[in-house]
């Protein structure tokens, strides 16, 4: 099924109204898997942009197509089962999607960097730290050995790392997880990227090490003015840190905004019920919590209408016959629903 | 310092004054040291990690107390210490009043039946190769309780039921479900020989934001309908401050606030316990904007050589010369709230 880019987002303003210049538009991108069991739609028709320097979240929970999505991207889906059967990802004035392999290599790591979630599997265990490092480096620029390893001990010391010197000589499993992402962290701004990709880079660690990671590059990403996309599930980073969100479920993007229309302004019934089924910190006590009732839908047994609408609150006839698609509900805010007119008036009403 | 020494009358134990007869579980003194040990055919201990390093606290009948901290601060091993799971390296566990370490086997057994556990991950805590029915049914079998098999399949479908599965799911395997349904089997199977304690270790850390709100609610209805205390071991705080009584904070093996829930987090008294607050993002970016982002500098140093004095005070930002000195005890600061910190 092929889906328009919606109109109305094409002059791109950033979440305070200034003008940016665009550098990556995704663009109806369709990610399959083929399993012995069927066909799994992982990504199903994603659109969304990322301006110079921003920071864009992609909110979802496990299965949503979050990680795949992005993923593709630099086309590290494995192949097979996967394949990127249709859209384009336009950056820097080409798409990706149809560069050949040497080119897409020389994309990986040195204009788009990576942080995954797991250092340690990121990470190779048997060479030291200050050799993945330069061996980056020398991949890609065209620097010398003792340039590379000068710039090395430059980027531990600008992510935090003590003793920089000394780390170069060692290996990651001296490292402790919050170090270890920070090496992951020194190495995606190694070549001066334009944007950096970053899969729940904080999900394994404690909550005191992952605001200082996320601190860390917040502070670098703005001051260097990386872009950044930054996937996660967990609802309180992405208010942190996120200038633009895109809300996924069951391989498509359901809601898209600035974090302050996403989060004062749901126009989804599952980003709404999101928001509401998490307890909050900073809020009175309440006696219950309003989960999702239901389990998140089997990819591979969905049906013609949304996806969402067995597990939804203000599902009508409409929603069980067709996919709704995304549309303005506001200037850069859209919607995958056929009730959000409705689901407005209520929240209008309850509020 | 030794079990007998935390025992001292001067250092008064955090949550003592709670009547004797209200008290379920009452940990006293708990050390747990792991040993390192070097060389392949003559093991020798070169040192020792200190998972737990004296640790005190009463959960009263019918209360759900919070265990928090960071990877590696101890309350795992403190839960598994209290489900026999790790034999303590000193200090002492009463179950209503019966200590555990010094019980025979039958004893104990006997009283296992009334504690039971709840794991993180419901992928590696099910056998694979079991039944969902035979998953619930196994502790009703192994102890007994149920002699007749067709009483057996009614029990199996009770529990299925009330932790809101439906009966078919009996004959199903664990690959078959979700994690949410897998986590709800967990529970049942808890539930099957009627404990009155459960240790809940991290139950909801490793489900979907949208299922974390069921398995919570389920475990709040449990509470109430079977009248059960929880010991809920996790580290996501707002989670912890929904579900829970009363909380201890841990830090490197020791407690170093305990408190009245809704008291901690309005009150919070040790530096380490703000931090851990200040660190939670909350789900509003107009609140995250007016927020102040302090992180904590440093990292957790190693259990096995824990800094002198208070565990705390090279990541402290109120640390004095005398922090590095002396091990501050747990202080009642108000009624009910205690703190392990000479400056606050």
């Amino acid at each position: 099924m092929s889906r328009q880019w919606p109109s109305g987002i094409a002059g791109r303003e950033d979440h305070k109204g200034r003008n940016v210049a665009k550098l990556l538009e995704v663009e109806n991108l369709q990610t399959h898997f083929v399993t012995p069991a069927g066909l799994v739609k992982a990504v199903d028709g994603i659109s969304y942009e990322v301006g110079e320097g921003e920071t864009v979240a992609v909110v979802g929970e496990s299965g949503c197509g979050k990680s795949v999505g992005a993923l593709s991207i630099l086309r590290l889906i494995p192949s097979p089962p996967g394949r990127i059967v249709g859209g384009s990802v336009r950056f820097a004035g080409r798409d990706l999607l149809t560069l050949g392999e040497e080119e897409i290599r020389r994309v990986r790591g040195r204009e788009i960097g990576m942080i995954f979630q797991e250092p340690m599997t990121s990470l190779n265990p048997v060479l030291t730290i200050g050799l993945q490092l330069t061996e980056t480096l020398r991949q890609h620029l065209p620097v010398s050995q003792e340039a590379a390893e000068q710039r090395a001990v430059e980027l531990l010391g600008m992510v935090g790392i003590s003793d920089p010197r000394r780390r170069l000589r060692q290996y990651p499993h001296h490292l402790s997880g919050g170090m270890r992402q920070r090496v992951m962290i020194a190495l995606a701004l190694s070549c001066h990227p334009k944007l950096i990709i970053a899969d729940e880079p904080t999900t394994a660690l404690d909550v005191t090490i992952q605001a200082q990671i996320l601190e860390l590059m917040k502070d670098l990403t703005r001051r260097l003015g990386v872009a950044l996309i930054l996937i996660t599930h967990n609802l309180g980073v992405v208010a942190r840190y996120a200038d633009r969100v895109n809300v996924m479920y069951a391989g498509r993007i359901v809601e898209s905004g600035t974090a302050r229309h996403i989060y004062h302004n749901p126009s989804h019934p599952y980003t709404l019920a999101l928001l509401r089924s998490i307890p909050r910190i900073d809020q009175p006590r309440k006696t219950k919590l309003n989960p999702i009732e239901g389990q998140p839908p089997d990819l591979m047994q969905l049906g013609v209408g949304c996806a969402f609408c067995p597990r939804c609150g203000f599902a009508a006839t409409r929603c069980r016959e067709a996919a709704p698609i995304l549309e303005p509900v506001a200037g850069g805010h859209l919607s995958a629903c056929w009730e959000k007119v409705r689901l407005a008036e209520i929240r209008r009403g309850a509020s | 310092m030794t079990a007998a020494d935390t025992m001292t009358p001067d250092i008064p134990l955090a949550g003592t004054r709670i009547p004797q007869s209200d008290v379920l579980v009452s940990v006293r003194g708990l050390k747990k040291y792991f040993p390192v040990t070097e060389g392949a055919l003559i093991p020798r201990t070169v040192a020792q990690v200190k998972a737990v390093d004296g640790v005190s606290f009463d959960i009263r009948r019918g209360e759900t107390l919070g265990l928090v901290g960071e990877s590696g601060c101890g309350k795992t091993t403190t839960g598994r210490c209290i489900l026999q799971l790790e034999r303590p390296t000193e200090g002492e566990i009463l179950f209503d009043g019966f200590s555990l370490s010094n019980l025979d086997r039958k004893s104990l057994s006997s009283l296992r039946r009334r504690i039971q556990v709840i794991f993180q991950d419901p992928y590696s805590s099910l056998n694979p190769r079991m039944r969902v029915g035979e998953i619930i049914g196994e502790p009703i079998r192994v102890h007994n309780i149920e002699p007749d098999r067709r009483a057996q399949e009614r029990r199996v479908h009770e529990l299925l039921d009330v932790c809101g599965l439906p009966k078919k799911f009996a004959g199903r395997y664990p690959h078959e479900m979700s994690g949410g349904q897998r986590q709800r089997v967990g529970i049942a199977r808890a539930l099957s020989l009627r404990p009155e304690f459960i240790v809940c270790d991290e139950a909801i850390s490793a489900l979907d934001v949208s299922i974390q709100a069921q398995i919570i609610n389920l475990l709040e209805d449990l509470r109430d309908e079977f009248k059960l205390t929880y010991l809920f071991i996790a580290h996501d705080l707002s989670i912890v401050r929904h579900l829970c009584h009363r909380v201890a904070v841990m830090y490197l093996g020791k407690v170093v606030e305990l408190s009245d829930c809704d008291e901690l987090y309005g009150n919070p008294l040790h530096p380490y316990t703000r931090a851990l607050l200040e660190a939670v993002p909350v789900a509003d970016p107009a609140v995250e904007e007016r927020r102040q982002h302090r992180t904590l500098k440093g990292e957790v140093p190693s259990p096995m050589n824990p800094p002198a004095g208070c565990v705390f005070h090279p990541r402290c930002t109120l640390a004095v010369e005398g922090c590095s000195k002396a091990l501050p005890n747990l202080r009642e600061m108000k009624p009910g709230h205690w703190v392990a910190c000479t400056e606050v």
